[in-house]
């Protein structure tokens, strides 16, 4: 398909043509930007990546530097958050943190979304008794507790961030798969499918380049939220301690560390705790607000 | 003269209707002006989003807000303004003297209460009937408009209706109070072509009946020759061309109205002979130009043309135009049908 | 003499089964949607197929393109039955037999630019490189009147006329024979629909195309059709030389539907006597008993509704001229 877009390209340059084009997507942008809290999300969003990849740059200490004569200090300037019991920069903990929030939220959400993905597409595009199957056990994962789910894979696992990912992966595709099912229900029978089909084209084709495209949207969505509920659930598998092990920092192994001290050393618990929420509120936001830019009818 | 005065039932005068959206101001309706006559059916054609829908709606004070407003006009019903009612005289009017039916006989009635309730609804609103004689007229309406075995069906759901038996019990609610004018805005576009007919004639055979008033707004030319007796042609939010049905098919003086009988497919056409399409597409109603807005697309377009706006000139009796060249149209000074 | 059949359809059946329950389905029934149906189109004819909705008629154009599957029956284009091929000789086959659909909004990807649309077949096909894949696109632009130039807009940019012209551009981009036309105006105001029919019959001439046409509107059939065939819940009742249906209809219902039409000329109208047919179609589901039509046919005797009358030729001047009525060209009084 890039082939007459490249070409064209070419050709643009060559004579100087300009083409204007709006598309979804363009549309969608222009959307997007008018709602501020949207906006907010996608600001947090970028920040927190940006603060993820340059962790070692932005933080002032090693995070598992363990200094003695610093512990269970609270916020100064020398340690913006205060240090923990064992004498480590809550800032520096909070900015590492990050890194294995946003790996759980995006490898594990991406995983789901594989899944997902396969699974709907079996299921909307060929129907009948893999649809049948396929949704009954969605059915049952979504009856299922996603947190209670979690904790079983995990403890059949064992901890580890690698068994995060597939943990919350496994868990999230019965979302995905039924957003991409049912978007596929609704275009599979779009006179452009049937065209493309008199045509000619494998299901392979139309899968990829009609049906994807088309149903791309609320895939996007779905899959910025619920990279806001794997976070979370990241944090309490590692605040119940069979999530990511020490001394490796993340948000919910902090706040699960620091909650006897509560009375003593708020701050020990606070500043995971903020971390955890603006997170999870941006991709919240930021879904929210990509869910109303796709959708024209709201505009 | 005071004789036809009196018989006109609705006079709209300079009615303009515009969307304030966020690519500019829409003139969905511009300027438009027309009256009806008792016991007269008006047709107003044109293609999509020339406006027919809002000038009809306009009339109603139905216009979707917040985006549109009409912002100038007249529209004189039983010596009154509307555009000056109250909400509470308004919904007098509503359903009541003037009544309106939709185009989407699947959408208008409301999927939760029974066709019966529906046809009830109204006769209670409006004539503060009891429910028991409500119910013995809403029984009399069901058979008038012809849906078979009525007492059964009576307290049936929309679902259980056919597409034509839906715009029946549609017709049935909108002639419940014995309204003065009926508008039909496509009342048959989403039917089948037989149940179309049914339709059509049944509307037509209740005029009659009722001794009431029609406007309907259709894009086929065929049903406007058939049932209208006046009719106007939009274009781009403006009516060009406004006389009896005659006249219209007769002896068209807009390029427009003539380009529309020479680009319809006819079923009594001898030989396979080639339509002539306008050339062209109508302009956005955004930016309008201030020169006749059908000039961009006219072939006979002259220098006077490239003037102002051409305004609606009665070229001979009850025959209004809007071309600076329509008279020399009807006189057949250009040839009207031939290329 | 058979040579100049390029599609020859037999007792087309095609049945919905109707199903419900999730995982262990039950059978409830079926649509009828399309029943045994036979007709032929010649080299370089248009066909024209007219019914009201629901008739199947749609139906017909999927099962011959093979986008669902028949029932019973054949379909053989060019001497080949089209539903003994494999998917292989299917594939090869689908470059001569296109498709233009009724809804230029649902037809065309609404992510892909018209460029893009009308190069899939190209794509789909491996036909030529990329620099004479464009260069044929800007080509079928041209020929289907619109500007090369617009070849990355998007199909919303474009209006419902100019997109109906996109849909023709890629049904022509294979060099086609065989094109079906499903309602390709009735989505259209009528001026545009006068272009895009201009358009259809222009490029008939200059490619030597075959054109099965549907459309419900059967003033528009007339006019681009040489034979029409008439179409009543899935059943063929009347097929005839256009000018033939329009003179002699022999059948009620094509005789109703012609009266149902009215025709652009107020002075005619109001001489014409109306023919009104009364109540609605049936439901597929339970066609009627007998003739389907019997419901509503205003010359019914009771033999009409026990058997079922079969399609006959009542020609009078050498041109077939079929219909399915036991009182065929008895006049509606
Ligand atoms: N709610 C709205 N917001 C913005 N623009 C509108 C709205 N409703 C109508 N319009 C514009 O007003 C114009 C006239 O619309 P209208 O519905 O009257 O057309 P119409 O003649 O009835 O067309 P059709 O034959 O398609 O029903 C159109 O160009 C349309 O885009
Ligand atoms: N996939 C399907 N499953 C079940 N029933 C179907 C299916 N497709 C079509 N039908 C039914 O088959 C009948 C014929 O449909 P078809 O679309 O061929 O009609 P048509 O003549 O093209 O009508 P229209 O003028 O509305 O396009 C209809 O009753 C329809 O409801
Ligand atoms: S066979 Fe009988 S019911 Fe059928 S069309 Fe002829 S007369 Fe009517
Ligand atoms: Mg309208
Ligand atoms: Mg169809």
């Amino acid at each position: 398909m890039a082939t007459i877009k490249e070409l064209e390209a070419l050709e643009e340059i060559e004579t100087g043509k300009k083409y204007s084009r709006t598309s979804l997507y363009k549309d969608a942008w222009k959307r997007l930007r008018k709602n501020k809290l949207a906006m907010l999300g996608l600001l947090i969003v970028i920040l927190l990546i940006l603060i993820a990849i340059f962790a070692s740059l932005i933080s002032p200490y090693n995070p598992i530097e363990r200094i003695k004569e610093d512990s269970s200090l609270g916020p100064s300037i020398k340690h913006f958050f205060g240090t923990d019991l064992l004498g480590r920069d809550i800032f520096s903990r909070v900015i590492y943190g990050s890194r294995v929030s946003i790996e759980v939220g995006v490898i594990a959400v991406g995983i789901s979304v594989v899944i997902g993905l396969f699974f709907g597409a079996l299921s909307g595009y060929f129907g009948g008794l893999s649809d049948a199957v396929i949704m009954r056990v969605a059915d049952i994962f979504f009856a299922f507790p996603y947190i209670l789910g979690a904790i079983a894979i995990m403890t059949i696992l064992g901890p580890g961030i690698v068994n995060i990912f597939i943990a919350i992966g496994i868990l999230g595709w019965a979302s995905i798969a039924r957003i991409f099912r049912s978007s596929i229900l609704t275009i599979k029978n779009k006179e452009y499918i049937e065209a493309a089909r008199a045509m000619g084209a494998s299901n392979n084709r139309i899968i990829m380049k009609h049906i994807f495209p088309n149903s791309f949207a609320p895939i996007i969505v779905y899959a910025t939220m619920n990279v806001g509920t794997a976070i979370i659930v990241e944090a309490a598998l590692s605040f119940l301690g069979i999530g990511v092990q020490p001394p490796t920092p993340a948000w919910g192994k902090m706040l699960a560390d620091s909650m006897s001290y509560i009375d003593v050393a708020p701050w020990m618990m606070f500043f995971p705790g903020l971390a955890i929420l603006i997170t999870v509120l941006g991709f919240v936001l930021l879904g929210d607000g990509l869910r109303d830019a796709f959708d024209p009818k709201l505009k | 003269m005071t004789e036809t005065e009196n018989n006109k039932i609705l006079e709209v005068k300079n009615l303009s209707t515009y969307f304030y959206t966020d690519d500019g101001v829409v003139k969905a309706v511009d300027d438009v002006s027309f009256d009806l006559k008792k016991g007269e059916t008006l047709g107003i054609v044109g293609e999509t989003g020339c406006g027919k829908s809002v000038t009809a709606l306009s009339i109603l004070r139905l216009i979707p807000q917040p985006l549109g407003r009409i912002v100038a006009g007249e529209i004189i019903f039983e010596g009154r303004d509307l555009l000056k009612l109250g909400q509470k005289d308004l919904q007098n009017l509503r359903g009541n003297k003037i009544s309106m039916i939709f185009q989407d006989p699947m959408t208008s009635l409301n999927p939760v209460y029974t066709v019966g309730n529906q046809v009830m609804e109204s006769l209670i609103v409006h004539r503060k009937l009891k429910k028991d004689e409500a119910r013995r007229e809403g029984l009399k309406l069901l058979e008038m408009v012809g849906i078979p075995e009525f007492k059964r069906r009576f307290n049936n759901y929309p679902h259980e209706f056919s597409g034509g038996m839906r715009q029946r019990v549609m017709i049935a609610m909108a002639i419940a109070n014995s309204p003065s004018i009926l508008i039909a805005d496509e009342p048959t576009t989403a039917l089948d072509v037989t149940v179309q007919a049914q339709i059509l004639e049944l509307m037509d055979e209740l005029k009659y009946k009722t001794n009431s008033s029609i406007i309907i707004i259709t894009h086929d030319l065929g049903v406007v020759a058939k049932y209208a007796n006046r009719v106007m042609v939009m274009y781009a939010g403006k009516p060009v061309e406004f006389s009896s049905v005659d006249n219209i098919f007769y002896k068209p003086a807009h390029p427009y109205t003539i380009g529309l009988m020479k680009s319809v497919t006819r079923l009594d056409e001898e030989k396979r002979g080639k339509l002539k399409p306008i050339e062209g597409l109508p302009p956005s109603l955004i930016d309008l130009p201030k020169f006749c807005i059908f000039r961009a697309r006219c072939k006979y377009a002259c220098d006077e043309c490239k003037g102002e706006y051409p305004p609606l000139k009665e070229i001979e009796k009850d025959h209004f135009v809007s071309c600076y060249r329509g008279k020399e149209f009807m006189e057949g000074i250009i040839e009207r049908f031939d290329n | 003499m058979e040579n100049n059949k390029l599609l020859e359809v037999k007792n087309l059946k095609k049945y919905f089964n109707l199903r419900s329950g999730f995982l262990f389905q039950k059978f409830t029934g079926s649509v009828k949607a399309v029943d045994d149906i036979s007709f032929f189109i010649k080299r370089g004819e248009t066909f024209g197929l007219v019914g009201e909705t629901g008739c199947g008629k749609t139906t017909v154009a999927k099962v011959i393109l093979r986008l669902v599957p028949q029932t019973s029956g054949e379909a053989t284009y060019n001497g080949v039955n089209l539903f003994k091929l494999n998917s292989k000789e299917m594939f090869k086959i689908r470059r001569e037999i296109q498709v233009i659909f009724q809804d230029p909004y649902a037809s065309l990807s609404p992510r892909m630019t018209v460029g893009d649309i009308i190069n899939e077949p190209f794509e789909i096909h491996k036909i030529g490189d990329k620099r004479k894949r464009i260069k044929k696109v800007k080509e079928l632009l041209r020929v289907v009147g619109l500007n090369p130039e617009h070849i990355h807009r998007y199909p919303h940019e474009f209006s419902g006329g100019q997109r109906q012209r996109v849909g023709v551009a890629r049904a022509l981009a294979l060099t086609p024979k065989l094109l079906l036309c499903d309602e390709p105006v009735s989505a259209l105001d009528v001026s545009v629909q006068a272009q895009i029919l201009n358009l259809l019959t222009d490029l008939q001439k200059e490619f030597n195309l075959t054109y099965l046409f549907i459309a419900h509107d059967l003033s528009v059939v007339k006019h681009v059709s040489d034979r029409i065939g008439v179409m009543y819940l899935g059943k063929m009742v009347e097929v005839a030389k256009s000018e033939d249906l329009y003179k002699t209809p022999l059948h009620p219902y094509t005789m109703g539907l012609l009266s149902a039409i009215p025709i652009p000329d107020p002075e005619l109208e109001r001489k014409r006597k109306r023919i009104v047919l009364e109540g609605d179609v049936p439901s597929p589901i339970n066609p009627p008993s007998g003739c389907s039509f019997h419901t509503r046919c205003p010359n019914a005797q009771d033999i009409c509704s026990m058997e079922e009358p079969e399609l006959r030729d009542y020609s009078k001047n050498g041109n077939e001229h079929l219909a399915a009525c036991f009182f065929a060209g008895k006049p509606i009084v």
